[in-house]
């Protein structure tokens, strides 16, 4: 009888190509994400060394993080040069080495993590990679998925491997029913308000327990798409029928007897009676509360009933830290959350950037207007997002209320394109990082829910959703 | 990539935890598609004001830190991002070992590709190094890879752990990719087992 496994533990030995004696493996991958900004350069070393890429079938691009979000972009011009020439260094390299490619004219175009699972590029039971940190996303689907650095999008593209130690088991078990106005984005702040930025280094995630298994699968990307943020390796969700029911019929799932094996396969997948996890933390999810942040670290989370703190509340290292943050983030010790006034409304990004998330703001959106002079724009995860929304009767929503509605990219959570904040502006976001200068040179960030944020677009400030439900 | 020699350098104390990748190379520098020349941007919104000018108490910016080629730094550095800039801009400036009580995940990785040996050490060790490091100029650090040691330039030496394989490569200057083309007839093999057992991947 072989020893219980964890999901992670059965999809690494499904990958192992070799192992050598030190434990270093040569995992192989599935399936490999690539955007225009941390790509030129592993093409460019492809070509130095006269390599092709060995599996240009399992290669998906899409440019985002640099792409215009205005609606004129159609025009297929990029006014700022250097991302012009990134995004046309991305159309020649998936034409020179033969990759799939959605450019920025395609409506399936978006943010590459919204792209992959829509597409049904990714599956349970995959390694998943991308140049890309929130590559975390896709272990919504039970594939182990995690970002690399560009060094090794070159190793991938040459070899479809990657050479890997096995990361510890974490398990984070989030029990029973969240409470009204609570949602994905709440749990996975709340979990790293919890463990700390630092408390998932060397681990992979495995979420579980009632509160995950009742999210839909756009709620369990929010939730994986921040493991990162933990700092975990990866975070992942074992798949269930609401893995299969939102595969099936996708582009690039199976089809007809060979979905039926896939299907079989997944079915396995999943944590063994009795597996060893080497960390557990387990969070009530009646305990959860609409949360936001503070601070300039994805840790710094209170609920938004709370009052901002004091330095003195942090042990260590986190003093400076907590005093550097406040003074970043111009914010006064003992201040009331609900005081904080806010600019800007940013909903989006690869955290928060499809349907659910638009329907949720939506709904707090609905027949009322966002204050004056508040900036608010909402940016669709991908093209087939946006359309979906206009269908629905989202986009108009949104176009009433007062919000921009955008074209598809990542737009302000990276600030890499002209969507930004200006010195001291204060936006309520949906992204996924408060880092200093994250959304603009001295731009100050709250990460919040979708819901959340139309809350605040609408009152000015940071704002409990739960008092507009 | 060049061998990995014994290093003995100025260390530079940034004792801050949470040292991001957007602070380590903020995204305005991640448009190139080059891999060099980031060093003079590295820690840019740190380092400069908005003209461009230097802020003086940046410790880079210390006339005893410029020529830093080792950073003691705070817990979790290199948090955030994957973006390679990071360790891109690093080595660029010339930093060749960084030491922390832990490392974000990705970026410990990327560094090794650079050239840039990430070393942890407990709490205790990294307040010595501190310490040691906040003395200046005249306070050379030494780290030794081969025999996995820091000495601090008062003579106490520290042991640190790597993994084996990452020092073999980092010792040896060796490419990764190449290391792996090597063992195409393995992957060869798992690919058709692969096309027999899970078609549709």
């Amino acid at each position: 009888m072989t020893a219980p496994k964890t999901i992670y533990d059965k999809i690494w030995d499904a990958h192992v190509v070799s192992e050598d004696a030190d434990g270093t493996c040569l995992l192989y991958i599935d399936r490999h994400l690539v955007h225009e900004v941390t790509s030129p350069q592993a093409f460019e070393g492809l070509r130095m060394a006269g390599r092709k890429v060995r599996a240009p079938e399992k290669t998906i691009a899409v440019p985002d993080h640099n792409v215009p979000t205005t609606l004129d972009r159609a025009s297929g011009v990029i006014d700022n040069e250097e991302s012009r020439i990134q995004v046309e260094a991305l159309d020649k390299n998936a034409k020179d080495f033969g990759i799939h490619y959605y450019p920025v004219s395609d409506v399936r175009q978006g943010i590459v993590h919204i792209v992959g699972p829509e597409q049904g590029w990714t599956l349970p039971g995959m390694t998943v990679v991308c140049g890309d940190s929130h590559t975390a996303t896709h272990g919504a689907f039970g594939a182990l998925a995690h970002g690399i650095g560009t060094s090794e999008v070159e190793h991938v593209l040459a070899t479809q491997t990657l050479i890997q130690k096995k990361s510890k088991n974490m398990k984070v078990e989030i029990t029973g029913k969240l409470r009204p106005g609570v949602t994905a984005k709440d749990i996975t702040l709340s979990v790293i308000g919890h463990t700390g930025t630092g408390g998932g280094t060397g681990y992979v995630i495995e979420y579980c327990g009632e509160a995950i298994r009742d999210l839909s699968m756009e709620g369990r990307m929010t939730v994986c798409n921040m493991a990162i943020e933990g700092g975990a390796r990866a975070g992942l969700i074992a798949p269930d029928e609401k893995t299969f029911e939102y595969c099936k019929g996708r582009p690039h799932a199976p089809k007809g007897a060979a979905w039926e094996a896939a299907v079989a396969y997944w079915k396995t997948l999943f944590t063994d009676e009795g597996a060893h996890f080497d960390k557990v933390v387990t969070i009530k999810g009646e305990d959860i509360a609409p949360v936001v942040t503070w601070g300039t670290s994805p840790e710094d989370v209170l609920p938004i009933t709370a009052t901002v703190p004091a330095p003195e509340d942090f042990k260590g290292g986190k003093v400076e830290a907590a005093k550097r943050a406040l003074d970043y983030m111009g914010l006064t010790a003992g201040q009331k959350l609900t005081d904080i006034e806010i600019d800007t409304v940013f909903i989006g990004s690869c955290t928060n950037g499809r349907i659910e998330d638009l329907r949720a703001a939506a709904e707090i959106l609905k027949g009322k207007k966002i204050k004056d002079g508040m900036r608010a724009m909402v940016v669709p995860g991908s093209g087939l997002v946006r359309a979906q929304a206009e269908e629905e009767g989202l986009a108009d929503i949104f176009k009433d209320a007062g919000f921009e509605w955008r074209m598809a990219g990542c737009s302000m959570c990276l600030a890499m394109n002209p969507d930004q904040l200006a010195e001291g502006e204060r936006c309520a976001s949906t992204s996924n990082r408060n880092f200093e200068g994250r959304q603009g040179y001295k731009g100050r960030t709250h990460l919040v829910s979708p819901a959340m944020a139309a809350a605040a677009a609408i009152t000015g400030r940071l704002t409990d959703v739960r008092e507009m439900m | 990539m060049e061998k990995y020699q014994t290093l003995t350098g100025i260390a530079a104390p940034m004792p801050l935890v949470n040292i991001d990748t957007d602070m380590i190379i903020p995204k305005v520098f991640l448009k190139t598609i080059k891999r060099s020349g980031l060093g003079v941007n590295l820690f840019d919104e740190m380092r400069y004001d908005r003209q461009g000018n230097e802020i003086a108490d940046f410790v880079l910016n210390k006339p005893q830190y410029r020529n830093a080629e080792i950073l003691v730094a705070g817990d979790n550095f290199g948090c955030g991002s994957s973006r390679e800039h990071a360790p891109w801009a690093l080595a660029d400036f010339g930093i060749k070992a960084i030491i922390s009580t832990s490392f974000a995940d990705i970026f410990y990785n990327n560094s090794f590709k650079n050239g840039i040996l990430p070393i942890v050490m407990p709490q205790d060790v990294v307040d010595v190094l501190m310490k040691d490091a906040e003395k200046g100029e005249n306070a050379r650090m030494t780290v030794d890879l081969e025999n996995q040691t820091v000495t601090t330039s008062d003579g106490q030496e520290f042991k640190f752990e790597v993994d084996s394989f990452k020092k073999h490569c980092l010792l040896n200057g060796l490419d990764d990719i190449g290391l792996t083309m090597e063992k195409a007839s393995h992957i060869d093999t798992y690919e058709a087992k692969l096309a027999a057992e899970r078609p549709w991947a």
